[in-house]
């Protein structure tokens, strides 16, 4: 088969993609789109967790017991978690296609990539929605001040 | 501004204005640190998640399980560990902001480097603000 080599600086001639979706365009909005969101979130865990009260020295599990009673944080989580894992996935996929520079290769380190997604953010959300922040025979000076009020 | 204010080439033209090529967001100084930054703490933060989610998930297994775990985020090391995370994200934060502007103001090119100026201020600010408070809350800890 013959192949014309074109002009340099020829306009662009071949016929612009018309079907399907576009979603690289999309994955690349999302990752803007999720960041501002994420900026939000992030910061918001960072700092009732980090900095305000004693920080990181009062993290226990009665500490997770008082946040996930209620329902604003596990929506918070919820969304936190859901958002940077698929916008952290989406950034390791552009690393893969820059990095591996071999077909088979590529396959795998994405299959890994959306193996480890899907397992970590249904974790994850069953781990928020199922928590139990007073469990029965649990020592109560681990678990939350509101767990002996009964 | 419009290219032929400044006279010496056509409106659109590549030819370099100085005696580094201009024009190339991403090619050297500023641009291409802000960049190799941006991916080196994308990186370190997916990798911290992938930890965070599991280590997490310890409540479901047992208070004990997870106090065990999160005692060991306590010691100085941690420590030192988790405010180079914060670092990264506070980085990777502000950064990913400028990028944001970049492809979506219209001055957002022409500003690109002092935006990169401002993120390192923020960034400086932030840090200010939190090291000290976290390493007080770390090392006060210690012989708990
Ligand atoms: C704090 C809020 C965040 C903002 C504003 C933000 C913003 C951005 C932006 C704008 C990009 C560039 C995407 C592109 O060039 O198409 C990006 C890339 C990336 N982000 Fe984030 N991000 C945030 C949080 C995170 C988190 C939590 C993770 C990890 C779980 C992460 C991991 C990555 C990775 C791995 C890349 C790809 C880097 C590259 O292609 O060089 N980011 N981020
Ligand atoms: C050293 C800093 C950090 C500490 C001490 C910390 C602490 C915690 C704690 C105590 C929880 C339990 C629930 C809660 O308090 O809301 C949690 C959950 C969570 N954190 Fe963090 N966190 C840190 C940094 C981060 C960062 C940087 C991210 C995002 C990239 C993140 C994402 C999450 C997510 C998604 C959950 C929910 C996990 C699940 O669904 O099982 N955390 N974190």
């Amino acid at each position: 088969m013959a192949t014309t080599i074109e002009a340099p600086r020829s306009p662009y001639s071949r016929a612009p993609r018309s079907r399907g979706i576009n979603w690289e365009k999309w994955g690349w909005m999302y990752m803007r789109a999720s960041g501002l969101v994420l900026v939000v979130l992030i910061f918001g865990h960072l700092i009732v967790n980090l900095v305000l009260g004693d920080g990181i020295k009062a993290i226990d599990f009665a500490f997770v017991g008082g946040k996930w009673s209620n329902p604003f944080w596990q929506v918070w989580d919820c969304l936190m978690l859901w958002l940077a894992m698929i916008h952290g996935a989406n950034g390791m996929r552009t690393l893969v296609n820059d990095y591996a520079s071999h077909r088979t290769t590529r396959g795998i380190l994405k299959g890994a990539l959306l193996f480890s997604v899907i397992v970590l953010i249904t974790l994850g959300t069953l781990v928020i929605f199922t928590f139990d922040p007073c469990p029965a025979g649990a020592p109560a000076d681990l678990l939350a001040s509101f767990c002996s009020a009964s | 501004m419009s290219r032929t204010e400044t006279g010496t080439h056509a409106p659109g033209s590549l030819a370099p204005t100085g005696k580094r090529p201009q024009g190339t967001l991403y090619r050297g100084r500023e641009g291409m640190w802000s960049w190799v930054l941006h991916r080196i703490t994308g990186i370190a933060i997916f990798f911290f998640l992938l930890v965070h989610i599991l280590d997490t998930a310890l409540v479901r297994v047992a208070p004990e399980a997870y106090n065990a775990v999160m005692s060991t985020y306590k010691n100085p090391i941690m420590g030192l560990g988790e405010t180079a995370l914060v670092g990264a994200i506070a980085f990777h934060a502000y950064n990913g902001i400028r990028i944001i502007l970049i492809d979506f103001w219209t001055k957002g090119p022409k500003y690109q480097k002092v935006m990169f100026y401002v993120v390192i201020g923020l960034w400086v600010v932030t840090m200010a603000g939190f090291v000290p408070r976290h390493l007080i809350n770390v090392f006060s800890e210690m012989g708990h």
